[in-house]
């Protein structure tokens, strides 16, 4: 399928750094996110939220809040349709619009610490904010619980009466805030054992961590007589959107039209919704357009974080380094609904190696927090700091290199992932054996310095992608997707549809349509987009050629088959026949038949497996603490870099936002389960001083399923990022660490008691 | 709701009017880096705001034969940017530099950052350690406060009502002084401090300790004078056997609380941490002088 020379060296604009398509609208401040648009006669909304971790709603009075001047509608859950729990059995991912239900609205009960309650709608902010402190809530407060292991014992306060664990035998008589087991393996893990020459058992825990986009939640929902909605959001995927609201509020998706503003960071955290059925119930009940956006304190207090987890893991090694056995159980916090991402934490844990006996199984654990939210390589990060971690031990145990004893049990072509899926052509070795070679690995370290390792698997997802490229008699094209560029997709656009014509990147406009100009498009997620969408535009494109050489043929009144399509132009072998060029022939097109456009709507498969190893280097002040990253590189299979620049900026930002996963980001609660550190002050995410620059080092081993070999590249670089940066804080100061974050307090203990053992 | 209502005057008179006027409802606004963001947070909901910045008095920066008189209006980039002030008392314009980000730091004000009173505030400790004086107009005249005096708790100033910091003295500082600030965050920059350490040392012409002053901030309710740590270093050279005497005080001196920023445990054994590194920076800056 490959059709270009796959060491890439006839590419004409694959692999260049070019002008990017959004940046000049960002950097004059013209580029319209969430909450630049401004509707005439809009009003504006502000949402009620819960003060407290656990409580019962026993009523709600909101007529203070409607009588007062300026107010034009208040909303609660009795405006929104309530549906039935899903039922078994259950896919990987649940979306269950009972949940999602009360969660945009509380329903019997509140279940964290600003769970929305009510939504008003007012002339002015102003006025809505002083609004909804006049709602009357009584509450019934009950006890609550944050994590996930506390949660999962008998005696804890339950979040859901309704909630018996899943996929335990026998079936359970109480209600749990276990949502189900799932489980996986493979082999015999006690034989696997018995072969072990060494055994490393450990215990990890990891905090939940913000996904930290820049731009808050925001959208404008305006509703019409005939019940048709237009909305503008801010989102990873407005068809999603579009289905999520369409579902929720009984309406027939085709009269919600949503556009999908620019789009100012996601990480995952965009993929759901919050605020816009209210935004939309709003807007029906006054008629008029309805603003609502969120403040930095509600994202943090009432959207997605990644899960926290507590993890126990076991593995054994022969003295060789090959790894017989391992088990695990992990506990993933889901937050307040159920569906963590525990079946793609269990995935990730081992399916790098080939070990012939293993047993996991996850948790998926209600408490009184925020529902997570996808969060770059969802599951991930949290398995690869346990998985990595005990492996960097065994080998440190057998004496071993960290790296050798990942080559030793490298899974190869032909092996499979823990869920049986085969693995194509892939990269793992190449990395390993890039690493190896690279400098970074032997340089010297200064005092109070370590270094650290760490790798990490990912398989990606591929999906529904729609694309629809339309020629204009200049001879420009206009690029269309369904999917919001959050990660430079525009550009990658660009490049692959220049690269089958031939042409001049600067003749393609790529853009971003609304869900009602274009066929479904599956979210900016999973770094499916430049893969799966990217393959529709190739699609699209050729489909343009074929037409174009029809044309010419026409117009030659030659048979098709003699022409072809090179450097931009129709051409045939035949003597004293000039070759037409996309800008003549566009300029025929409507006279000699009508418009030319090229569309493909697909299914894409065959993403692949994707690794990403990491090496780190940090200084660790032994008085107080502080952990410096001084210097660090990914080296990562990306199959191919069509937008290298872009495909730097996705690792650099990975291994940024898994540095401070490692170091400094959770979150702090008060004794009565209400979040203290509700901004960036607090919430400590690394500022760009804090991190040394990311060396990234792209090997290019291509994707066979994709015309130019492109694996996703957004998730990988941020799953082994806290193991490396913990294995280089172990390294540095001599002493274990299994506990993220490893903050200043954390690691001054460590570092004192460690002092304390040796004396 | 309450309609707000924004004034500029140009004279301290005017200026003490009107807020005498409003009341417990009226708000200085310098900076306003603290003031907007708390009333955004709908943590203050001011009925009343007054803009000092047109008052030329707190927008001067004078350096006098006897002492240097800071406008609480100045910003913490205009200190950054005055040599003469800087070379003065380098401590203190750390402290204030250490304020925010570079685009916080052109808004920023000394007095704001004393007036808005954090136990966490970074110019604190060194105006404290520099023996800094409040300038306070009111509607009986004007007053002078030392700063360690002009703090009252967390949130919390001596202010009376009509009152409001005009300027920020500092004494002309002493030949062989040197004055030193330092902070831990978890980060690099953008954070507010866990711990403050500032310290001022006066030498004796022959290489030992004239005179010492050492505060600190985030470990109390309001930021503290280390009162052992005159004692200790007064006499003496800056061995090993003073640093830890000195760490141990700086500890001693907390009495810090476990929130979202540091630990009781964290904050007083990185007081003893910071108290040292200060000293041996302002001890340093004090040889040079």
């Amino acid at each position: 399928m490959n059709n270009k020379d796959s060491a890439g060296t006839n590419f004409k604009w694959v692999g260049k750094r070019t002008r990017r398509p959004d940046g000049p609208d960002k950097v004059t401040g013209r580029a319209r996110y969430g909450d630049d648009m401004i509707v005439p006669g809009m009003l504006h909304a502000k949402i009620l939220r819960s003060p407290h971790a656990h409580a019962k709603i026993l009523s709600i009075d909101t007529s203070k809040a409607r009588a007062f001047k300026g107010v034009k509608a208040v909303v609660t859950s009795a405006d929104i349709p309530d549906h039935p729990l899903t039922k078994p059995p259950y896919g990987p991912i649940i979306t269950d619009f009972h949940d999602i239900s009360c969660n945009v609205l509380a329903r019997e009960k509140v279940l964290y610490d600003g769970h929305a309650i009510a939504g008003v709608a007012a002339t002015s902010e102003r006025i809505a904010r002083a609004a909804i402190k006049l709602i009357e809530v009584e509450y019934e407060v009950l006890p609550h619980v944050l994590d996930p292991l506390e949660a999962s014992k008998p005696d804890a306060p339950v979040l859901h009466d309704h909630q018996y664990t899943h996929g335990v035998d026998p079936e359970p008589e109480k209600p749990s805030n276990v949502f189900r087991v799932v489980t996986g393996g493979r082999g015999d893990v006690e034989k696997g054992f018995a072969g072990a020459d060494i055994i490393v058992e450990r215990e990890f825990s990891s905090q939940p961590v913000h996904q930290g986009y820049i731009e808050p939640q925001a959208c404008i929902a305006t509703a019409s007589e005939d019940d048709s909605v237009e909305l503008w959001t801010t989102t990873q995927g407005h068809f999603v959107i579009r289905a999520f609201c369409a579902r929720l509020l009984n309406m027939d998706m085709a009269r919600i039209r949503v556009t999908a503003s620019e789009i100012g960071g996601g990480f995952g955290g965009k993929n759901n919704i919050y605020a816009e059925p209210v935004a939309i119930r709003l807007s029906q009940m006054t008629g008029r357009p309805v603003r609502m956006v969120m403040s930095r304190s509600e994202v943090f207090r009432a959207t997605g974080p990644a899960s926290g987890t507590h993890t126990r893991i076991r593995m054994g090694a022969k003295k060789d380094g090959t790894i017989t056995a391992a088990e695990v159980d992990i506990y993933n916090q889901a937050g307040a609904f159920k569906g963590s991402p525990v079946g793609r934490s269990i995935e990730t844990f081992f399916s790098a190696y080939t070990i012939e006996n293993i047993r996991a199984s996850g948790y998926d654990v209600c408490v009184n927090r925020p529902k997570v939210a996808a969060y770059r390589a969802p599951g991930a990060p949290m398995a690869a700091f346990a998985a990595e971690g005990t492996i960097n031990e065994l080998a440190s145990r057998l004496g071993m290199d960290a790296v050798d004893i990942r080559m030793k049990n490298a899974v190869r072509e032909g092996d499979q992932s823990l869920s049986g899926i085969k693995y194509g052509q892939i990269g793992l070795l190449d990395v390993l054996e890039k690493v190896k070679s690279h400098e970074h690995y032997s340089a010297p370290l200064g005092p109070n310095q370590g270094r650290g390792f760490a790798l990490g698997y990912w398989m990606h997802g591929g999906g529904l992608s729609s694309v629809s490229a339309n020629l204009l008699d200049d001879g420009t094209i206009a690029v269309a997707t369904g999917n919001p560029d959050i990660g430079g997709s525009r550009s990658s656009m660009r490049v692959m549809a220049a690269e089958e014509l031939g042409i001049d990147i600067e003749m393609i406009k790529p853009i971003v349509a609304d869900t009602g100009s274009m066929g479904y498009s599956h979210l900016t997620a999973g770094s499916r987009t430049t893969f799966a969408t990217g393959m529709a535009v190739i699609n699209a494109v050729r489909e343009i050629i074929d037409k174009l050489r029809a044309l010419a043929a026409k117009k030659w009144e030659i048979p098709v088959e003699e022409i072809t399509w090179e450097a931009g132009q129709a051409e045939t072998g035949r003597d004293g026949i000039k070759a037409l060029s996309l800008k003549e022939l566009a300029g025929m097109a409507t006279k000699m038949g009508g418009p030319i456009a090229g569309h493909s709507e697909i299914n894409a498969g065959g993403a692949g497996a994707a690794f990403s190893a990491q090496l780190v280097d940090v200084e660790v002040d032994p008085e107080t603490g502080f952990v410096s990253p001084k210097r660090y590189t990914v080296f990562q299979d990306v199959g191919r870099a069509i937008s290298p620049d872009y495909v730097e900026g996705q690792i650099q930002g990975g291994a940024v936002q898994g540095i401070g996963w490692a170091l400094n980001e959770e979150y702090v609660y008060d004794d009565q389960a209400r979040l203290q550190n509700t901004g960036f002050l607090d919430y400590r995410m690394p500022v760009a001083s804090d991190v040394p620059m990311i060396d990234a080092v792209l090997i290019e081993v291509p994707n066979p399923n994709h015309p130019y070999g492109v694996r996703g590249v957004g998730e990988p670089p941020i799953i082994s990022a806290p193991a490396a940066v913990a294995n280089a804080v172990e390294n540095a100061i001599g002493i274990t660490m299994s506990s993220l974050p490893l903050s200043p307090p954390k690691v001054l203990n460590a570092i004192e008691q460690g002092q304390a053992e040796k004396d | 709701m309450v309609d707000l209502r924004y004034e500029s005057p140009e004279t301290i008179e005017v200026a003490v009017a009107l807020l005498a006027a409003e009341g417990q409802m009226a708000r200085v606004f310098a900076g306003g880096t603290d003031l907007l963001v708390q009333m955004k947070e709908e943590l203050v909901e001011p009925a009343l705001l007054v803009d000092i910045k047109k008052i030329s008095e707190t927008r001067l920066i004078a350096i006098d034969p006897d002492q240097v008189r800071i406008g609480a209006a100045v910003t913490g980039a205009e200190l950054g940017e005055n040599e003469q002030l800087k070379a003065m008392w380098p401590g203190v314009v750390e402290a204030v530099e250490l304020i925010g980000s570079a685009q916080v730091q052109g808004r920023a004000t000394i007095g704001g950052n004393l007036c808005n009173a954090s136990p966490a505030a970074d110019s604190v400790p060194a105006l404290i350690a520099a023996e800094a004086r409040a300038v306070i107009a009111g509607p009986d005249g004007i007053r002078e406060v030392p700063v360690g005096e002009f703090l009252t708790g967390p949130g919390q100033t001596s202010l009376g009502l009509g009152e409001f910091v005009t300027s920020i003295t500092l004494p002309k500082p002493p030949e062989h002084g040197g004055d030193a600030y330092l902070r831990f965050i978890p980060r690099t920059e953008m954070d507010i401090a866990v711990v403050g350490a500032g310290l001022s040392v006066v030498l004796n012409p022959d290489g030992t300790c004239a005179a010492a002053r050492l505060a600190l901030g985030a470990v109390a309710p309001t930021a503290r004078l280390v009162e052992a740590a005159s004692e200790i270093m007064v006499g003496n050279k800056l061995d090993d056997t003073v640093l830890e005497a000195l760490s141990a005080a700086a500890s001693e001196t907390c009495s810090p609380i476990d929130d979202k920023r540091g630990t009781i445990e964290f904050r007083t054994k990185v007081a003893g941490v910071l108290a040292c590194r200060v000293a041996k920076i302002a001890w340093r800056r004090a040889e040079n002088n």
